[in-house]
């Protein structure tokens, strides 16, 4: 297939490859640091006659997207942790209504209003919930301009084949990174699957109700195991994650995003000390399996985040006291050098820099 | 010969007795099958007394969150601009929570058609002052009467009417057959817009809520006579200019 090489920044990354996949409706509101996301969106989209509504509030766009999930379309939301706090209510509708849908977070500092710097303080929000209620997202984290836009097929295909929200972050440093990305020339548009839920008006069939209130306890609770026994499948089948230098490493580095970028050149300085690196691509669900199945070969894993410590615990629950796991962690937006992180772990009586 | 509409379900609904939900659902049920658009209508639900709604008129409904309503039917509309989309909404979900949805979504001509249930009071949830509840009037959460802190009723059409796009904004009740019969023809009238891809359409029905008014059905109907129709004026508000 004819391919073509394009320098992108990360926010359009993600537009452009969520409209080569398909994207057929964006429901959105301005918020630093990915407004180039909703104006690449504004521009390009009504040139395919496609929808774009900027609406009056990260709570309107989520109750849009919920709108035009329910009919089957391809739809998509973004913002930066804020707003994604906003959109956490239709977040939780999405997941209990069962819908597709794409919500997008370039994560920055927080909280409150915290500063438009990068952050990956929203990595409890994205996975442990962030809405009310018993759901999960899916959560991919890119780590390269060129993943941010090939990933945004998986994230629609995800969400049409488990009808469930997916959320794709991203810290804010990767929304302005500016990089080459391979483009197809004929994109192949994300698959939708089976459609005979969707609103659409029922000519010819008995009425779709997409709702979420079941209040005959028993009933919620057959609506609840449906969700959690889907939840099981995807944690068996969707795992995504990348293996870097690991097969004589002694030492893992477990870091996403732009962390797992800087893994990289740290196992680059470092090469004679067997670093390795596994870095989740899917944040939830969260690649335990793999980090277990290298208990036996490690010494000891270094956990790098842009926060005060939220992916370490998943790591944590994973290793289960096998091995010592020490963290690095960065606060207020602001982005270590490799340097910087290898003297910490190089200390080696310091578990924590927090 | 008066006959049950075909998007009216034969099931027994859970309104109180003599309550305005039970009546207007029939009208839209009515509207609905005269203007044979049963197939194509998707009817998004409110919460509140009628978030039942989809158990009762025969159409693909969704449920979204309290106040959201015209936010989701945004998102149908924009995406299936030939199907008739609809919200049933209360004054908590419209007039309270909801009210920036329902001013963007006029404000952006949406070719909606809103049904606004104004009865004063959060029936659902067992009686609470509603924005559009009462001066003096007493609720659970205004067991005093509604007062100087409160401020006073809100009167969302007037506000609407302010808005440059165009739209369709009246004002009924329901309290005697002339009024049933306006209501009715103002439903009707508000779905042709849509049809006819006019222009966004709202109908505020003042109604009544005789279990948390502490009134009987008939009384009901006399206190919406006497005190809230001096407040919610009734009539046509706006309309566009363009012939329907």
């Amino acid at each position: 297939m004819k391919k073509k090489k394009i320098l992108l920044k990360g926010n359009e990354a993600i537009a452009k490859g969520a409209i080569d996949a398909g994207l057929e409706a964006y429901f959105g509101y301005p918020i630093t640091p990915q407004s180039e996301l909703i104006e690449y969106i504004a521009r390009e989209m009504p040139k395919s006659k496609r929808i774009f509504v900027q609406a009056e509030s990260e709570i309107a766009a989520i109750n849009m997207v919920l709108g035009a999930a329910s009919c089957g379309a391809r739809v998509m939301t973004s913002s930066s942790s804020p707003g994604i706090s906003l959109k956490q209510e239709g977040i939780s509708y999405l997941a209990g209504c069962q819908l597709p849908a794409v919500i997008v977070n370039i994560m920055r500092g927080g909280p409150g209003l915290g500063n438009i710097a990068p952050s990956q303080g929203d990595y409890f929000q994205a996975t442990k919930g962030g809405g009310h209620g018993d759901y999960h997202n899916i959560v991919l984290a890119p780590n390269s301009v060129s993943e941010m836009y090939n990933i945004m097929k998986n994230a629609f295909e995800l969400a049409f084949k488990w009808r469930n929200p997916v959320m794709v972050v991203a810290d804010g440093i990767m929304g302005q990174m500016m990089e080459n990305v391979k483009i197809n020339q004929r994109q192949k548009k994300a698959k939708k699957g089976n459609l005979s839920w969707t609103v659409n008006g029922k000519k010819g069939r008995k009425q779709n109700i997409i709702r979420s209130l079941y209040l005959d306890p028993s009933d919620l609770e057959k609506l609840n195991k449906e969700i959690i026994k889907k939840y099981k499948k995807i944690q068996k089948q969707e795992v995504r994650f990348e293996e870097y230098n690991m097969d004589n490493a002694e030492i893992c580095i477990v870091a996403f995003g732009i962390c797992s970028r800087i893994g990289k050149g740290i196992i680059e300085k470092l090469k004679n000390h067997k670093v390795g690196l596994i870095r989740p691509i899917t944040l939830w669900p969260f690649p335990t399996e793999i980090i277990k199945n290298r208990l036996n070969q490690l010494k000891e894993i270094w956990v790098f985040e842009l926060s005060s410590g939220q992916m370490v615990e998943d790591v944590k629950l994973a290793v289960n006291g096998k091995i010592p796991v020490r963290f690095f962690g960065k606060l207020g937006g602001m982005i270590p050098s490799e340097e910087e992180v290898i003297k910490f772990f190089n200390q080696s009586n310091k578990v924590n820099n927090m | 010969m008066y006959k049950r509409p075909k998007t009216l379900k034969n099931i027994i609904n859970h309104y109180c007795p003599g309550c305005g939900h039970s009546l207007v659902h029939k009208l839209v049920a009515e509207v609905i099958d005269e203007l044979g658009i049963q197939d194509k209508t998707i009817g998004v639900a409110p919460i509140g007394c009628a978030v039942f709604i989809y158990n009762y008129l025969d159409v693909d409904f969704i449920e979204p969150p309290h106040g959201r309503g015209p936010a989701a039917a945004t998102g149908i509309k924009r995406y299936m601009p030939d199907k008739i989309v609809f919200t049933y909404q209360g004054d908590g979900d419209l007039a309270g929570i909801g009210t920036s949805e329902i001013i963007h979504t006029a404000n952006r001509g949406e070719k909606l058609t809103v049904i606004f249930i104004n009865n004063g009071v959060y029936g659902m949830t067992g009686g609470q002052m509603a924005p559009t509840t009462l001066t003096g009037q007493k609720t659970t959460t205004s067991p005093y009467g509604r007062g100087k802190s409160e401020g006073k009723p809100i009167r969302i059409l007037e506000m609407l009417a302010q808005l440059d796009t165009e739209a369709y904004i009246e004002r009924t009740t329901i309290i005697d057959p002339a009024n049933i019969i306006k209501t009715k023809t103002a439903i009707k009238k508000a779905f042709q817009y849509q049809i006819n891809n006019t222009c966004f359409s709202i109908v505020e029905v003042i109604s009544n809520c005789p279990t948390n008014w502490k009134l009987t059905p008939l009384e009901s109907f006399d206190f919406i006579k006497k005190e809230v129709l001096p407040v919610y004026p009734l009539g046509v508000l706006k309309e566009p200019k363009v012939s329907k």
